[in-house]
């Protein structure tokens, strides 16, 4: 795993210690909130709803052990014992004192980790596929460029003043589960022969006015891609607007001057800037690639996990929704679902966080993910350890067997937390899947991406849900608009909306009854409903939601 | 005819702890909405607004929010103030606690 550079270390010690003295310096009154607020974001400090919230940056979503028990001490120590886990792969902590702030800085940059550029105009924290490293699927590790992206993009001189904030994730593998499509740059691992190079999407984004990435480069090689992404920042960083935030992120630049234009601009600003790239980026790319090597992978029988696979019924609907295919033979991907039904999607307790440190310790090289689903992720477990992993995950109910159920809802922290929302959307989620889990149908549903935004901005990602539910104000009272057909995917696609929206009391049962119509309407079990949507198109699903009292039918107009 | 004036109660976020409060009648900050001071002319509301404002050391975003003025005290008027008031619902954390602890 990637370490600290003395560099690096020196640079957040440095940013700590300044940011120590801002505090200070507003607490005694020599700061006025409005000099102190963007040097607070800077550091990933917001003022939310209830309390401050601190946005700790994970970056690529990859953690050690040692990093998550800080994590844990930290929820603990200042906060109300638990996290929550976001989209971006980061962590927030909801409750922390102004005061404390430092202190939790200290902490974090004992075991190197910060919250520098969670905020603010700045390419922010750059995300990667959770599986990365680990899936039977993947081209290469989609981390260490992202790691390579993380180095030049923080602390960049001409990067800390863009017109709004910047978004980067890199997927290494053609199944994309890194929602590079929904960024204002994507990049996609791609091979052309035996040379390894680059899909380069922009543009993308969800929020007020979503957009899917467009391809501006269908193959970059490794060596142009620093200088090629220095080029659309630095196209954008002119022609962005700076007039209106609503239309200042790369997609509006990109929709109003045609991705046409914007490739010739990027085109001749990379000429420009190629030759000042002389390889250094590429030697540390190298360095930063050697740190990433796989673990040691062992050989070990089966027969422990083939044994509970057959004896155990909770073990094994836990195997066959939890986990994913590694690529290393007798290993798995297993992820740990921080959604039991009922409870707050993305949140662990400090005791949970604790026992993931433990097991990632025992069982799993000691690596763990954070998936922009809200998850958590043991990459590299050989399956004759999961029957021990699983019956620990049981002890602290984290052993939820939904992955890409139902009820594996993403879901913003919303007006319960949120300064920005305009409506709940964690009760909406936790309404679902104990609904669902009451029902005992979700295995008989298939996967079903539901995710809820509690406003406009979309970090809950409602465009790309197959079901996806967007809170809004009407005069004061919730309102839920539903989307359906989103597709997160390498398939990605922006949800249509059915129409009016529904109550806070009405948006369960009519959840229902969308899903109620899509187990009439798909043509066998093996239909997702993302497929059947596919096929029968918006109408019966409208008919389903707005006239209960008529039949479902694919060709009901 | 002027529009008739919203009552309203000047609140903000407490600078150190981060939690909402109020302001009260004797221009000191309270936890609870129900102690707050419900101003109902709208000049003299933009006057305690100004003069709260001029308090960063102990508050930020101050602003006036609607409320509803009843017996039991000012209620608010819409949700997000309500959330404001109470803590989130997910936990029985913030405001809620903090007034189960003090009646303990
Ligand atoms: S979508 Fe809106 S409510 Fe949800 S976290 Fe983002 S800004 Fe807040």
């Amino acid at each position: 795993m990637y370490t600290y550079s003395e560099f690096d270390a020196a640079y957040v010690a440095k940013r700590n210690a300044e940011f120590r003295a801002q505090v200070e310096r507003r607490i005694d009154g020599s700061l006025t909130e409005d000099e102190f607020k963007p040097l607070r974001l800077m550091n990933g400090l917001y003022l939310q709803l209830h309390a401050y919230m601190l946005r700790v940056a994970v970056p690529y979503g990859t953690l050690n052990a040692r990093q998550m028990r800080q994590l844990a001490m930290i929820a603990e120590r200042w906060d109300k014992g638990y996290g929550h886990f976001t989209t971006r792969q980061n962590i927030q902590f909801n409750w922390p004192e102004l005061r404390d702030v430092p202190d939790i800085l200290d902490a974090l940059a004992e075991v190197e980790m910060h919250a520098i550029q969670t905020s603010g105009n700045t390419i922010r924290n750059v995300t990667a596929d959770h599986f990365a490293g680990a899936a039977a699927d993947e081209i290469a590790d989609p981390r260490p460029v992202a790691e390579l992206i993380r180095q030049w993009s923080t602390d960049h001189p001409e990067f800390q003043f863009l017109p709004r904030k910047f978004k980067i994730a890199v997927t290494g593998s053609p199944n994309d589960r890194a929602v590079t499509a929904a960024h204002d740059i994507g990049l996609r691992i791609v091979e052309r022969g035996s040379e390894i190079g680059y899909q380069v999407l922009v543009g993308g984004g969800l929020g007020r006015t979503p957009m899917i990435g467009k391809v501006i480069a269908e193959f970059l090689r490794e060596e142009d891609l620093l200088p090629y992404l220095e080029a659309i920042v630095s196209v954008w960083n002119l022609l962005g607007r700076r007039d209106n935030k609503y239309k200042s992120r790369i997609k509006i630049t990109v929709h109003e001057h045609g991705i046409e234009e914007i490739r010739a601009l990027v085109d001749d600003r990379f000429a420009e800037l190629r030759p000042a790239f002389t390889g250094i980026d590429q030697e540390m790319l190298a360095t930063i690639r050697a740190e990433f090597a796989a673990p040691v992978f062992r050989d070990a029988p089966l027969d422990a996990f083939d044994a509970a696979y057959d004896k155990d019924p909770a073990f094994r609907s836990w195997v066959d929704t939890n986990l994913t295919d590694h690529r290393a033979p007798g290993y798995a991907i297993a992820e740990i679902s921080l959604k039991a039904h009922g409870a707050t999607p993305g949140d662990a307790t400090a005791e949970q966080m604790r026992v993931m440190a433990d097991l990632a310790e025992r069982y799993g090289h000691d690596e763990l993910r954070v998936s922009h689903e809200q998850n958590i992720v043991l990459p590299h477990v050989h399956k004759s350890d999961l029957p021990a992993l699983h019956a620990e995950l049981q002890r602290h109910g984290l052993a939820t067997a939904n992955i890409g159920r139902i009820s594996d809802i993403i879901a913003c922290p919303g007006m319960d937390y949120c300064a920005l929302a305009t409506a709940r959307s964690i009760p909406i989620a936790q309404e679902i899947a104990t609904r669902f889990d009451e029902l005992k149908i979700e295995n008989e549903i298939g996967d079903l991406k539901i995710k809820i935004s509690g406003c406009i901005n979309a970090c809950g990602h409602h465009h790309v849900g197959h079901i996806g539910i967007l809170g809004l104000d009407r005069a004061g009272v919730e309102n839920y608009q539903i989307t359906l057909g989103g597709d997160h995917t390498e398939a990605a696609r922006v949800g249509q909306r059915t129409g009016p929206g529904f109550s806070a009391e009405e948006i369960v049962p009519a959840v229902e009854r969308i899903v109620d119509a899509y187990l009439i309407l798909r043509d066998s079990a093996d239909e997702r409903f993302i497929d059947t949507f596919a096929r029968v198109g918006m109408d019966p699903f409208k008919t389903a939601l707005y006239e209960p009292e008529k039949e479902v039918r694919a060709d009901a107009a | 005819m002027p529009r008739p004036f919203t009552p309203k109660v000047v609140t903000a976020n407490a600078l150190l702890e981060g939690d909402v409060v109020y302001l009260r009648e004797d221009d000191g900050w309270t936890r609870e909405l129900a102690d707050a001071d419900v101003l109902t002319d709208e000049a003299h509301a933009q006057v305690r607004l100004l003069d709260a404002e001029r308090r960063p050391g102990e508050v930020v975003g101050v602003y006036l929010a609607d409320v509803a003025p009843t017996e039991a005290g000012p209620e608010p008027t819409h949700l997000r103030e309500d959330f404001r008031r109470t803590g989130p619902s997910n936990y029985f954390h913030g405001k809620q606690a903090e007034r189960q602890g003090s009646e303990v």
